[in-house]
């Protein structure tokens, strides 16, 4: 039996390989795989964590998590064909009409 | 109020937006004359309200309480709905996305804050933020015609997934320590350890990015600037008390017990936000940017009424949200009624001498910026008056004194467009794009800015009875 503790460890991990992906990478494909692998790193938290709790919470809200970055990553791909007919690109420092 | 666990006439009126949601966008085709979403979309508006009213209840064991909390939330995202509506046709028709999806994202985005206005639980709370954050995602990229709208949407898309990915984070650090979603359950539970208190942290920084809280705000103005302007001030006003719904609710009902701590995480977060919104405000030359900057400082002051953790602050809040909702859209309104193809009308010195040209919309701008300012007597004042008195009543004295200091430097920009309007001449005519809707909502915000300065007593008896 692995003890929780590694579980937790590897989803804080890939949370912060994520993390870091989402700041430091500048290709908006990357970046939205990189919230992909932040969301499913807490997944993996969260089935760990509703295992050791012996309760079926943790496990219902992974699903509810699935679901919603399936909706986000609709939404974010639609919005970077959108993007990439109108600049020909998909880098986000190329994307920059307005001043921030 | 009645208790069961599957009390659907608690959640009436979300079922009935998004069955009328779902019609206007699946009909869309079917029906030639758009205005009939117009319509649909303003009356349904109404009977939603009327269903919020009538039906308080729990449902689903403690996930959904519709109490007077939720109720005084949901008038405010409808009333804000129910305003962007009515200056919706004007700019949509010229812009060509004046058909039946533009509405039924509305719905569905006012569906997800309901939500999170109504939600006790963690997990309701994570759906209702999504669904509001996925639709106006792509509300602000509506008009994809528009290469500024597109990358707003991408801006604040990219950043509101990464907020919503520490929102779920800090719920997964909840979780483990409390063994339970339930609002009510945490309270019981919670013990104040870092991994807590990481927890607390997550969840102000993914709420913060809704709210636009520096220096989560990055999104704001482009997002504001990009979007097509009544979906400017739908966002800015409703989307807003949407996350400030969740951030009481959370923060003073979950956290209640770790209050001492996390007051001084929110504190500097608050006073950064008065003044790095107020001072950027001031170069702005963007009208639409400087709105957003603006709303950036009034999320600031906001803050504060959650800061003061009481029942007066919350109240405070409540009541500044309900006031904002009609000056700031009142304010987006006019911006909507001169604003031209390519940017012509959204320069703040295409505001200059227009006291001269079109005198009523120039005082009714004169109105919404004194209002902004915080003039009394017009209700920004009240707003402000009883979000600082909460503050001082909290025991910090010295945050009100700082929020007025702030509120001083927002006087420059607001003002600075009364200036223009009245004390310069002319450079280029703008011909306003009047309708009558347009004119309704102009006329209903500038009423709603008036009377409440005059009479806020109903008003505030109304908000002090909806604090749970």
């Amino acid at each position: 039996m692995i003890p929780l503790q590694w579980y937790l460890y590897l989803a804080l991990a890939l949370f912060a390989v994520g993390l870091f992906g989402f700041v430091s990478r500048r290709n908006v494909i990357i970046v939205l795989l990189c919230v992909e692998l932040m969301l499913n790193a807490v997944n993996i938290a969260l089935t760990a964590l509703g295992t050791a709790l012996e309760d079926v919470t943790g496990h219902i809200v992974v699903f509810f998590v699935i679901a919603v970055a399936a909706a986000e990553a609709a939404i974010g791909l639609s919005l970077v064909v959108l993007i990439y007919k109108r600049f020909r690109e998909v880098h986000l420092d190329e994307v920059k009409m307005l001043k921030g | 109020m009645p208790f069961s666990l599957l009390n659907f006439k608690a959640l009436a009126p979300e079922i009935f937006l998004v069955l009328v949601a779902s019609f206007m966008v699946l009909f869309d085709r079917a029906i030639r004359a758009k205005d009939f979403f117009f319509w649909t979309a303003l009356l349904g508006t109404l009977v939603a309200w009327w269903l919020c009213r009538t039906s308080l209840g729990i449902s689903f064991g403690e996930s959904y309480t519709a109490d007077h909390y939720g109720f005084f939330l949901k008038t405010i995202f409808l009333l804000s709905l129910f305003l962007s509506i009515l200056i919706s046709p004007v700019y949509a028709r010229r812009r060509g996305f004046h058909f039946g999806e533009y509405y039924g994202l509305l719905y569905f985005a006012v569906c997800g804050m309901m939500l999170m206005a109504s939600g006790t639980d963690l997990l309701l709370i994570y759906i209702g933020l999504e669904l509001m954050s996925l639709s106006i995602y792509v509300l602000v990229a509506v008009d994809w015609r528009d290469p500024r709208g597109l990358e707003g949407g991408l801006k604040y898309f990219l950043l509101g997934s990464l907020a919503s990915a520490f929102l779920i984070l800090g719920l997964a650090i909840i979780y483990g320590r409390t063994g339970t979603l339930f609002l009510a359950r945490i309270h019981q539970h919670l013990s104040v350890d870092p991994a807590v208190l990481a927890g607390i942290a997550f969840f102000l920084v993914a709420l913060g990015f809704k709210v636009a809280m520096v220096p989560f705000h990055m999104w704001a103005p482009d997002a504001y600037e990009g979007a097509p302007t009544p979906v400017t001030a739908f966002m800015s006003v409703a989307a807003k008390a949407a996350g400030f719904a969740a951030l009481g609710r959370i923060f003073l009902l979950a956290f209640a017990s770790a209050h001492p701590m996390w007051i001084k995480l929110l504190v500097p977060f608050a006073v950064l936000t008065m003044f790095v919104g107020n001072i950027l405000a001031v170069v702005q030359t963007n009208i639409k940017r400087m709105l957003a900057y603006s709303s950036v400082a009034h999320a600031g002051y906001i803050l504060l009424g959650i800061a003061a953790g009481t029942r007066e602050g919350l109240s405070a809040v409540l009541l500044y949200l309900f006031i904002y909702a009609f000056m700031n859209i009142g304010a987006f309104g006019i911006v909507t009624l001169l604003q031209r193809e390519g940017g012509v009308g959204e320069s703040i010195y295409d505001y200059q001498g227009l006291a001269r040209l079109y005198p009523f919309p120039a005082l009714l701008m004169l109105l919404f910026m004194f209002s902004l300012t915080g003039i009394p007597p017009t209700a920004g004042f009240m707003g402000k008056f009883y979000l600082f008195r909460s503050v001082v009543h909290a025991g910090h004295p010295w945050l009100a004194v700082l929020a007025v200091l702030a509120s001083v430097i927002a006087a420059y920009p607001y003002l600075r467009i009364v200036m223009f309007m009245y004390m310069r001449e002319p450079e280029r005519e703008i011909q306003p794009a009047s309708s009558l809707s347009l004119w309704a909502a102009l006329g209903i915000s500038a009423l709603g800015v008036l009377v409440i300065g005059l009479y806020p007593g109903s008003l505030l008896h109304a908000v002090m009875g909806s604090v749970f």
